[in-house]
């Protein structure tokens, strides 16, 4: 087990250099840099400036140069904003994620596996078509669309709420229910029809013919094989969630990790989009190796090598 | 508890259905029978004939929906199981009546070590702790034999053989001690060395618990050494209903000859192709109006096409759903017996 997790980790550190060089590649690829704006540079600004990030060297040196760096998990100074490393940044931004991703998850955690978990009891039943309609529902509605809906009905209808901006317990709410939403819906149907899986098969049979209790025969049998299709998602779904959504971040103006992601694309600040890529994906593959283990917790026929 | 030669289970006109897309599927139809303390009933029949079906009615397992018991008594030591709550039922369950299972391979959770899921049952119907129930469970695999039972009950199913789980399956439903066992094809899925062992073993624990078993089974040659009584089933009915030795000496149904003319005898007819039933069991969801077995039956006649056979009484134990029951059944006794 620990050789195979030492194994796991090592094995994340080429495949992060390895998505590192793809994405540097294709930002290389696109036209235009950093200092290619809308105003042209004076040829002697261009120079210098030139000269001072090495770009007038071979792409080789300057591929070999940054993931030095990077392998240092050295990312550099942001372009855009002068005198800030990518480490600070990411690491300034990351909490205001973290903090939405995290309540977003429990919520959909709590959400989906209940309604999943009663669904599937009561196969057929107006609960069960009810919750399933809304979770297509869920999974049908864009958050660029749920989240104004929200703001619109509790922020400037009812004025329970903080539209927008970080400040206070409050203002969490409809960012969260927002990126909950789909991942609710989703957990919810896959509960479901894990659940309904097991709660055919034979052992559960055996189980009632021993008498044991409806609540037994759910929790102590049923609900650990039911729930496994949920682990697979939950874990690289964890990781986009902590990563930060663009869309929600947008929407409810968050500074967290999504938003300046993508500013970055659009400002070409190639160290900072690197330096956020590399952490990523770093964090997904260390939740998907978290999901295996766990595999090997739920599962006991699953033993790792 | 009743006196000891009294009635343990009897079934009375039981009718199980179920609501399909094809209409209403009669599993069950009109079962009766009965069993005797300390007796082992067999239930013959091809796949589909009900004889699971009939069995998952008495512990009332059957999932509803689809499925519902329409009709009819299932009276255990004089109380109606169909008439009891579900609670009620919970408490005869695993602890009175017992059901053994076709597939010990999927049968068993895979996700529960063997010691749990055997304590669970004792800690839930005779109050055993946690130490108690270990120490029990222990006993029970050594009952079943399975060897060296303190290193294997942490394992999990996986880590078992087919017949060791089989033995596991026999130790879980026999822990308490029910007063019936329902063993449904407990041999089917295992291999032919196995097979015997674990029928052997049914055979051993029954004599020394004292246990009613019903073995479910579509082996003739399963049941004929282990039970006193056996009832044919087709299409969701009994055909027909016999002590073992009349019934293998002398069947009075065209079906449960063509079942015996199937097992293989090797002492007399070494060489020759097997003899099989032609045809399939029909579709239950469409039954003709006639006798159900009709197209497949070499003495048909226009009566079995048009109408339902009736339940003939050939003697006191002996029954059989057939149009010409009687004449069967001469026809038996003149040519003498086919396995003695």
């Amino acid at each position: 087990m620990l050789k195979f997790i030492l194994k796991r980790l090592i094995i994340i550190i080429p495949m992060a250099l390895l998505v590192v060089t793809l994405t540097w590649g294709l930002i290389r690829i696109a036209p235009g840099n950093f200092y290619s704006g809308e105003k042209k540079l004076p040829p002697a600004i261009e120079a210098n400036i030139t000269k001072k990030y090495g770009l007038d060297k071979p792409w080789y040196v300057q591929y070999g140069k940054m993931m030095w760096n990077i392998v240092q998990l050295d990312f550099g100074d942001s372009l855009k904003y002068q005198g800030q490393s990518v480490n600070e940044i990411i690491w300034r931004h990351f909490p205001y994620s973290a903090t939405i991703g995290l309540l977003a998850y429990m919520l959909a955690l709590l959400i989906g596996l209940s309604a999943g978990i009663i669904a599937a009891l009561k196969q057929n039943s107006l609960f069960d078509y009810g919750s399933m309609a809304l979770a297509m529902l869920g999974l049908s509605i864009p958050n660029f669309v749920l989240g104004p809906i929200l703001v619109l009905v509790f922020s400037l209808w009812l004025f329970w709420v903080p539209p927008a901006r970080w400040g206070g317990i409050s203002s969490l709410i409809l960012p969260v229910i927002t990126l909950a939403a789909i991942y609710a819906a989703y957990i919810a149907r896959l509960t479901r029809a894990g659940m309904l899986e097991v709660l055919r098969s034979d052992y559960i049979r055996t189980a009632r013919a021993k008498g044991l209790s409806e609540k037994t025969v759910l929790l102590k049998h049923a609900l650990r094989g039911g729930i496994i299709p949920v682990v697979s998602f939950t874990g690289p779904a964890l990781a986009s969630l902590l990563a930060g959504t663009v869309v929600v971040e947008k929407v409810f103006a968050i500074p967290g990790l999504g938003k300046i992601f993508i500013e970055s694309v659009f400002n070409r600040d190639e160290p900072l989009t690197l330096g956020i890529v590399a952490f990523l994906s770093i964090l997904i593959m260390v939740f998907n190796l978290a999901v295996d283990i766990s595999y090997g917790f739920l599962d006991p026929r699953i033993r790792y090598e | 508890m009743n006196e000891k030669n009294g009635t343990i289970l009897s079934v009375n006109d039981l009718k199980t259905y179920f609501q399909t897309e094809d209409g209403v599927v009669k599993a069950v139809d009109g079962i009766t029978f009965e069993l005797k303390r300390g007796e082992t009933l067999g239930i013959v029949g091809e796949s589909g004939s009900g004889k699971s079906v009939t069995n998952l009615s008495v512990m009332r397992l059957i999932p509803e929906p689809p499925g519902k018991i329409v009709n009819g008594d299932i009276i255990f030591d004089g109380v109606d199981v169909r008439k009891l709550s579900i609670e009620e039922v919970r408490k005869i369950r695993g602890k009175r009546m017992a059901m053994i299972f076709q597939d010990p391979m999927t049968s068993l959770n895979p996700y529960l070590k063997i010691s749990t899921q055997l304590m669970e049952v004792t800690q839930l119907h005779l109050g055993h702790s946690k130490q108690q129930a270990y120490e029990h469970a222990v006993e029970m695999l050594r009952t079943v034999g399975i060897p060296a039972p303190e290193n294997r009950i942490d394992n999990y199913p996986h880590e078992f053989s087919g017949g060791m789980r089989q033995r596991v399956m026999i130790a879980m439903a026999l822990s308490c001690q029910p007063e019936l066992l329902i063993a449904d094809e407990p041999t089917t899925a295992l291999d032919v060395t196995i097979q015997a062992q674990i029928l052997e073993l049914i055979k051993d624990l029954k004599k020394d618990l004292g246990t009613s078993v019903i073995l479910i089974t579509h082996d003739l040659g399963v049941v004929a050494g282990m039970t006193e009584n056996i009832i044919v089933m087709y299409a969701g009915k009994v055909f027909e209903s016999a002590p073992t030795k009349e019934l293998f000496a002398t069947p009075a149904n065209p079906y449960t000859k063509g079942l015996l003319k199937s097992v293989p005898d090797p002492a007399h007819e070494e060489g020759k192709p097997l003899y099989q039933i032609p045809g399939l069991p029909p579709d239950v969801a469409h039954l003709p109006p006639g006798c159900p077995f009709a197209e497949r039956c070499e003495r048909a006649e226009d009566i079995c096409e048009r109408e339902f056979p009736p339940f003939v009484q050939i003697n006191e134990n002996h029954h059989s759903l057939c149009h010409f029951a009687k004449e069967v059944y001469a026809e038996s006794i003149n040519q003498g017996s086919t396995i003695s």
